[in-house]
Formats: C-alpha cells, sequence, structure tokens
C-alpha cells in the first residue's frame, strides 16, 4: 500500500494526520459550508451586513419553508425529476441493447459503431445545438419535457453503450457458448443469461445517469423557457432574479437543488464510484 | 431449453441466420436514435455554418463568409485564447487529484466518508457551484476577501476585473474536477501491486522516487481517464462562465462555446449560421483529442477478445 500505512508510522505523524484530516475536510468544503450558513440565517443579518457573525436567529424551517412554499421550487424540482427518471430508464433500454450486441457479437463493421457511440458521446454540445434545437422544434416538442428527454436518452446512449459494452466483454464467454450449444434463443441468452449478470453495470449506470441529467444545465436552456417544464438547474436562476440579493432565500433554494444527486451518491456510493472509475483498473 | 427438435432443413431463415442478425436487431433502435440527435445534427450544424440564417426565415448561402467574419472578429480570439486558458489549467486537476488521493489513501477511521465528503463537489450540479464561488469571491462579503483582509489585502473583485476572471471561474471548475480525478486515483492505489511496492521498499525507494518511478506508472489507466474527462470538461465549459459572469466583464470571460451560445441563441441575436461556425471551430479542436482517444482505446482493445 502506498504511500505507507499511517499505523506502521512514527506516533506524531499519526497524530497529525488525524488533526489534518478535519482540517483539510473543512477548508475543502469551505465554500459550501459558507453556503450552508447563509441558509439557515435571518433576512436581518444580511440588511445590517452581519454576513459572518453568528446568526442573530435560527430561521431553517423559514427560510427551507419559503423554498417550498412560496417559490415556483417544487414545480421544477417535479419537472427535474419528470426529466430524469425516463431519461434513466430509456437509457438503461437502449444501452443494455446496443451493449450486447456490441460486446457478444463479431461482425465486421462493430468496433466502427462503437467508436461513433464513443465519439459521439465526446463532441461539443455546441455542434448539436441548431440542429438538435429545430428537429425539437418541428416536432412540436420545443419547451416540453419529452423533447428534453429524448434528446437526453439519444446523447446518453453513446456514454451508456461504452460503458455496457466493455462490462459485457468481460463476462465470462463460456456462458454464452454453453447456452448456444443448448440450442437457446440469442434473445433468450440475452435476457436470461447476460442481462441478470448485468445488474451492478445498470445500477451503476442508472445512478450516474441520475446525476448527469439532473445537473445537466445547457440543454435545459436551448430546449425549454418557462416553469411549465425547466428543471431545477435553469429554474435557480429565475428564482434567483426573483429573490435578488436575498441571499438566505438563494442559498437555501442552490442547496434544495443541489440534494438529490447527493442523497443518491450516499445511497448508491459502491455502485456510482465503480461506474465513474471503470477502466481505471487493468 | 433444448426442447427444439427442428432439423436445420425445416427451420426458418431467421432461425439459420440467428447470429448474424440478432445483433443489428439489438442496435437498431440505440443507432437509429443516436443517428436522429448526435450524428446527422454534427453535418447539419456544419452545412449552417455556409449560411446567414436567424432560424426560422430564410436562410441565404454565404460559403465561407461566417468563416470570414470569425477571422476578423476580436471576440472570437478573446474566445479561442480563454479555452486554451481552460485547457492548460484544467489539467491541474489531475496532480491535483492524485495528491488528494494520496493523502487520503489510508485505513483509518471514518476515513470513508472522508472520501466521499472529498469527493462531493463532483455530485453537485456546475450551476450550484458557480453560486457558490460566486458568493466566495463577493467583493463586500464573500468569503475569499474576508480571508484576505486578515493580511491586510484590499479586496478584489475577481469575477469583475477582467485579469483575473478567467482564473477565477476556472478555480471553481477545479474543485470539482480535482474531486473526480481524486477519486479515479483512490481506485487505481487500490489496485496496486503490493509486491512491487515491497520490493521497491527493499531496494530502499522511498517517497517521492517510489511515486514516480513505481506508483505513477501503475497509475497509467487512471491518468487515462482523468486526462480524457478533463480535456472534455475544459471544451465543455459552459455553465460555470454562464452563471458567474455571463461571459462579462466585456465578453473577458467567453470561451467558444458560450460565445456561440451568445451568437445564436441570446438576446444578441439569432444567427445560427455563425454561430454553427464557431461550433465548427470548437468540434475541429475536439476532433484531435477525440481521434487521439479513440486511438488509444483501439490499441487497448486489440489486446482484447
Amino acid at each position: 500500500m502506498f504511500p505507507t500505512p499511517i499505523d506502521k508510522t512514527s506516533r506524531s505523524w499519526q497524530l497529525t494526520y488525524q488533526a489534518l484530516l478535519p482540517i483539510a475536510l473543512v477548508l475543502w468544503l469551505l465554500p459550501l459550508l459558507a453556503v450552508a450558513v447563509f441558509s439557515i440565517k435571518p433576512d436581518a443579518d444580511f440588511t445590517t451586513g452581519n454576513y459572518w457573525g453568528l446568526p442573530t436567529s435560527f430561521e431553517l424551517l423559514e427560510n427551507y419553508g419559503k423554498v417550498f412554499f412560496a417559490s415556483d421550487m417544487p414545480r421544477y424540482m417535479l419537472n427535474s425529476v419528470l426529466i430524469t427518471v425516463p431519461t434513466m430508464v430509456g437509457c438503461v433500454v437502449l444501452s443494455s441493447m446496443t451493449g450486447f450486441a456490441l460486446g457478444i457479437y463479431k461482425f465486421k463493421s462493430n468496433l466502427w459503431i462503437f467508436f461513433m457511440f464513443v465519439a459521439g458521446n465526446f463532441v461539443p454540445f455546441q455542434i448539436l445545438m441548431v440542429p438538435v434545437r429545430d428537429i425539437t422544434l418541428d416536432m412540436g416538442l420545443y419547451n416540453t419535457i419529452p423533447g428534453l428527454v429524448l434528446f437526453h436518452i439519444a446523447f446518453q446512449t453513446g456514454f451508456c453503450t461504452l460503458f455496457m459494452r466493455n462490462f459485457i466483454r468481460a463476462l465470462p464467454f463460456d456462458l454464452i457458448e454453453v447456452a448456444r450449444v443448448e440450442g437457446v434463443a440469442e434473445w433468450r441468452i440475452f435476457w436470461y443469461v447476460v442481462l441478470p449478470l448485468m445488474k451492478p453495470a445498470l445500477a451503476a449506470m442508472a445512478v450516474l445517469i441520475f446525476t448527469f441529467i439532473w445537473n445537466d444545465f445547457f440543454w435545459a436552456i436551448v430546449l425549454t423557457q418557462g416553469a411549465e417544464s425547466q428543471p431545477v438547474t435553469a429554474g435557480i436562476t429565475s428564482f434567483n432574479a426573483q429573490y435578488r440579493a436575498a441571499y438566505h432565500l438563494m442559498s437555501a433554494g442552490s442547496i434544495v437543488a443541489a440534494l438529490p444527486p447527493v442523497a443518491m451518491f450516499f445511497l448508491m456510493q459502491k455502485h456510482f464510484i465503480a461506474g465513474l472509475t471503470l477502466g481505471a483498473v487493468k | 431449453m433444448s426442447l427444439s427438435t427442428e432439423t436445420p432443413t425445416q427451420s426458418s431463415w431467421y432461425k439459420r441466420n440467428e447470429i448474424a442478425v440478432t445483433p443489428w436487431l439489438f442496435l437498431i433502435p440505440g443507432v437509429a436514435f443516436f443517428l436522429l440527435y448526435v450524428i446527422y445534427p454534427i453535418f447539419s450544424s456544419v452545412s449552417v455554418s455556409f449560411y446567414d440564417w436567424d432560424g426560422l426565415g430564410e436562410a441565404t448561402w454565404v460559403g465561407l463568409g461566417n468563416y470570414e467574419e470569425l477571422y476578423w472578429d476580436d471576440a472570437f480570439y478573446v474566445s479561442l485564447r480563454n479555452n486554451l486558458i481552460w485547457l492548460v489549467l484544467y489539467l491541474l486537476a489531475i496532480p491535483a487529484g492524485l495528491l488528494i488521493a494520496l493523502f487520503l489513501n489510508q485505513k483509518v477511521t471514518g476515513i470513508r466518508l472522508y472520501k466521499a465528503l472529498f469527493f462531493f463537489p463532483f455530485v453537485i450540479s456546475q450551476v450550484v457551484v458557480g453560486l457558490v464561488f460566486t458568493w466566495f469571491y463577493d467583493p463586500s462579503f464573500g468569503l475569499l476577501n474576508q480571508f484576505l483582509g486578515l493580511f491586510g489585502i484590499d479586496p478584489v473583485n475577481v469575477l469583475g476585473d477582467e485579469r483575473y476572471v478567467t482564473y477565477g471561474i476556472i478555480a471553481a471548475g477545479l474543485w470539482p474536477q480535482t474531486a473526480y480525478c481524486m477519486i479515479l486515483y483512490l481506485t487505481g492505489l487500490n489496485a496496486v501491486d503490493p509486491e512491487q511496492i515491497e520490493a521497491a521498499r527493499l531496494d530502499g525507494a522511498k517517497g517521492w522516487r517510489m511515486l514516480w518511478h513505481i506508483i505513477v506508472p501503475q497509475l497509467k489507466p487512471a491518468t487515462f481517464i482523468a486526462f480524457v474527462v478533463t480535456i472534455i470538461g475544459a471544451l465543455r465549459s459552459f455553465d460555470l462562465i454562464s452563471i458567474m459572469t455571463n461571459g462579462g466583464p466585456f465578453g473577458e470571460s467567453r470561451v467558444l462555446s458560450f460565445y456561440m451560445f451568445e451568437v445564436a441563441l441570446s438576446e444578441y441575436g439569432f444567427r445560427m449560421g455563425y454561430g454553427a461556425a464557431i461550433a465548427v471551430v470548437l468540434f475541429i479542436i475536439m476532433l484531435f483529442f477525440i481521434a487521439y482517444f479513440l486511438y488509444s482505446m483501439y490499441q487497448d482493445d486489440k489486446g482484447g477478445r
């Protein structure tokens, strides 16, 4: 193990290390902690210039209550859920199929199709912007949730196919050959042999897609406009315009907007990290 | 499952060609979607870049006109310069991530929680990161200036000063990006071969020499991914700029991706053709990296099944 395990080092370094850990963490998260402190302060503290002193009163319920009951925030959150969840499902369905096709079968154009997905996934969003906006307008889906969902599914399929294909290629191929010798139909091999083995990959992918889509801002402002369809990342800017200079509310709003992916991460940590670091180890 | 009693002569065309046909059946939906929403738009954008078009009316063919205008456009060069600054400085996330990973690669109580909390910035959206850092830099009450004040330094308006603004935004972007690189290296460090480390220790390798000669080479796959995601992240920078400065002051914090959006879809007018031309330039820059990534993956893949 590198660096040297802490319990094999001198007593003084052990103590220093134990003390350094929390200090480093606080420094690392300082900008975020500041916002958390802001979000529980009363309005008066900001008008009197008491930014960093102790809160004169503790207004957690008041501030977060306003975010939830006196603004469009709940609507934006709901939109985010309605965009994120169908995208997750769509990507999982499409890419487990493409991943299966590219991971199991040998055919001439296999690698080319795979590279198309990978390359497309790296493309800058701006080169897609004008045509995608047009396609969405033509389908009458501009400023609707399905318009955003369809594009997200298509684009994320690139990343997910890369992910699935590499995962499936690492499965023991014997299993498939045995099933073929047994005369099992190919689609049944997919359904009964490969899919059950893909469960960890499916979970990892689902949490990653959830986070990516929840946090998307660019496509939200390109393809949607108002509170009826905008997700929370885009909504937060109108929220902030509504509460200009009300730092306690803007902070509370930001924290609410950031919370779902954070909760997802802590609940599914193992899958999340397995997904993000796929390929980081040979 | 082996109940099929059909003899080969009786079986259908599908049965006989099952292994050749199945992959295509599985590919069709995904490929069709991807072609419509990703591949076709790339070509479509290239063609739009030869037109003068407001997005609604008739498009007029202007040939290379948009590119010629780009050549004389100062804002384009500012954006291009900032893109280069982003590319170079964003790479700092890789050594910074490695450093934090080395710091956290221990087995003490609670370390799992520490790792998770250090990773935190990557999970929250860039929009929130942007807001958080805007307040952090605020000249009147931001923590940064409170801190500088302790040393008697006058407040710096990072986001309002054209000299600092791009660096200020990049610093905000490095925060989540470093967290991502850290998690890649933590996973990589987990898989480092302990025998090699022991052998090197016996040979007297320690500290930096051990890190550079024994550890870093073994972390190569993690470094490759860190490099890929950091380059992509740098060239995709949009959210932070849009939230923190909206390209200002005086357009000094624009990058190509932001400038393109501004030209094509903001109050400055709907110049789709000109925007598409900017996007094509950005795409060409990205293409060099994409080609390199694919080449590396191809080299890797040849070793596989």
